[in-house]
């Protein structure tokens, strides 16, 4: 958006940048206290995309950017996840591959 | 370039719908700078670089038959008689959460044609970055001496090294040429470069401050790619 716009309150950068910490610290804290499997990986998510959401909106001015370029930017990152599906099960059939392999020379 | 003064006002067009903008003559991101949309445009093929990276980190940590090391002991550091984990880690995150919040209060002085603040703020930008780097040689060499070697390591899957020492490589490398340009861009900014609109040495363009916000970019880009690889690589 042009310049004339792009001025916001000093307060919106403050909490944003509060949030961080915050987000960051609990993210921390699940490795600190030794959270396991679906929780750790759960929790580890959600802060991940929290910290993730508030960069890109606030201090990239995302939020207030128009349709037109966000959707440019946004809707090629979801190929990103077609091939994290597609290389999820890939690693999984490479890992049987070679635990039969395995199995039959018996290394 | 027609908007060539620096305090020119770029009038936005009306809202429509975004396929309509798409498709329209000429110009497709109507009101955005093309320097800010290029940096965008940038942004994503990088992002689509660092997705390789994370992917193939995937897919090789589930594709082992050998047990990944655990990050949080293989990055931990001794404070006195404890052993802290990911310490190092944490201690980067923050840092480099900080700049960023410098960052965005730079680009937001830079259009209030705050020229000290903007310049501070920048400064203390690349310096948080620069720290960055710092550690990040530390926490390298540290690894390096423990015998982690992209072929092998002492803790497990031989693959950890490899993806280690390419992803952190790799982001490190845009620390440091962030870093860079935010120290060329803090002088331009203390020189008043953007607000007398002196012509860039290699593009002869006039200065704008929008190249702050285009520089903010770019270094926020860096925080958010750190934030999935302190997830994926060192906290799962």
């Amino acid at each position: 958006m042009a310049e004339d716009t792009q001025q916001h309150p000093l307060k919106i950068y403050f909490q944003v940048w509060t949030l961080l910490f915050v987000f960051s610290a609990f993210s921390y804290w699940v490795d600190w206290y030794g959270f396991e499997s679906y929780l750790r990986w759960g929790l580890i998510l959600a802060f991940m995309l929290l910290k993730a959401g508030f960069i890109c909106a606030i201090f990239m001015h995302m939020w207030w950017e128009r349709l037109p370029i966000i959707a440019a930017i946004m809707l090629p990152c979801f190929a990103i996840l077609v091939f994290v599906f597609i290389m999820w099960h890939e690693s999984y059939w490479t890992l049987i591959v070679r635990r039969i392999y395995f199995a039959i020379t018996g290394s | 370039m027609e908007d060539s003064s620096s305090t020119v006002k770029i009038v936005v067009p009306p809202k429509q719908s975004f396929s309509k903008e798409w498709a329209s003559d000429q110009k497709a991101f109507k009101g955005v700078p093309w320097g800010k949309a290029m940096m965008w445009i940038f942004l994503v093929s990088d992002t689509f670089v660092f997705s390789i990276f994370l992917i193939s980190y995937m897919t090789v940590r589930f594709s082992t038959k050998a047990e990944w090391p655990n990050a949080s002991e293989v990055f931990g550091l001794h404070v006195g008689h404890y052993n802290v984990p990911l310490l190092l880690i944490a201690i980067m995150t923050f840092i480099l959460i900080t700049s960023s919040g410098t960052m965005a209060l730079a680009v937001k002085y830079g259009y209030e044609r705050n020229r000290k603040m903007c310049g501070y703020l920048m400064l203390a930008t690349a310096i948080f970055g620069a720290s960055f780097v710092g550690m990040q040689a530390f926490e390298w060499t540290k690894l390096i001496s423990e015998g982690v070697r992209p072929w092998e390591n002492p803790f497990g899957a031989p693959q950890f090294g490899a993806i280690f020492f390419m992803i952190t490589g790799f982001h490190g490398t845009h620390v440091t040429i962030g870093v860079i340009f935010l120290f060329i861009m803090t002088r331009k900014v203390f020189r008043g470069d953007f607000d007398t609109g002196r012509r860039g040495f290699f593009t002869s363009q006039k200065s704008h401050y929008e190249a702050i916000e285009i520089m903010g970019l770019y270094w926020h880009f860096v925080d958010l790619v750190w934030v999935f690889i302190f997830a994926f690589f060192y906290l799962w």
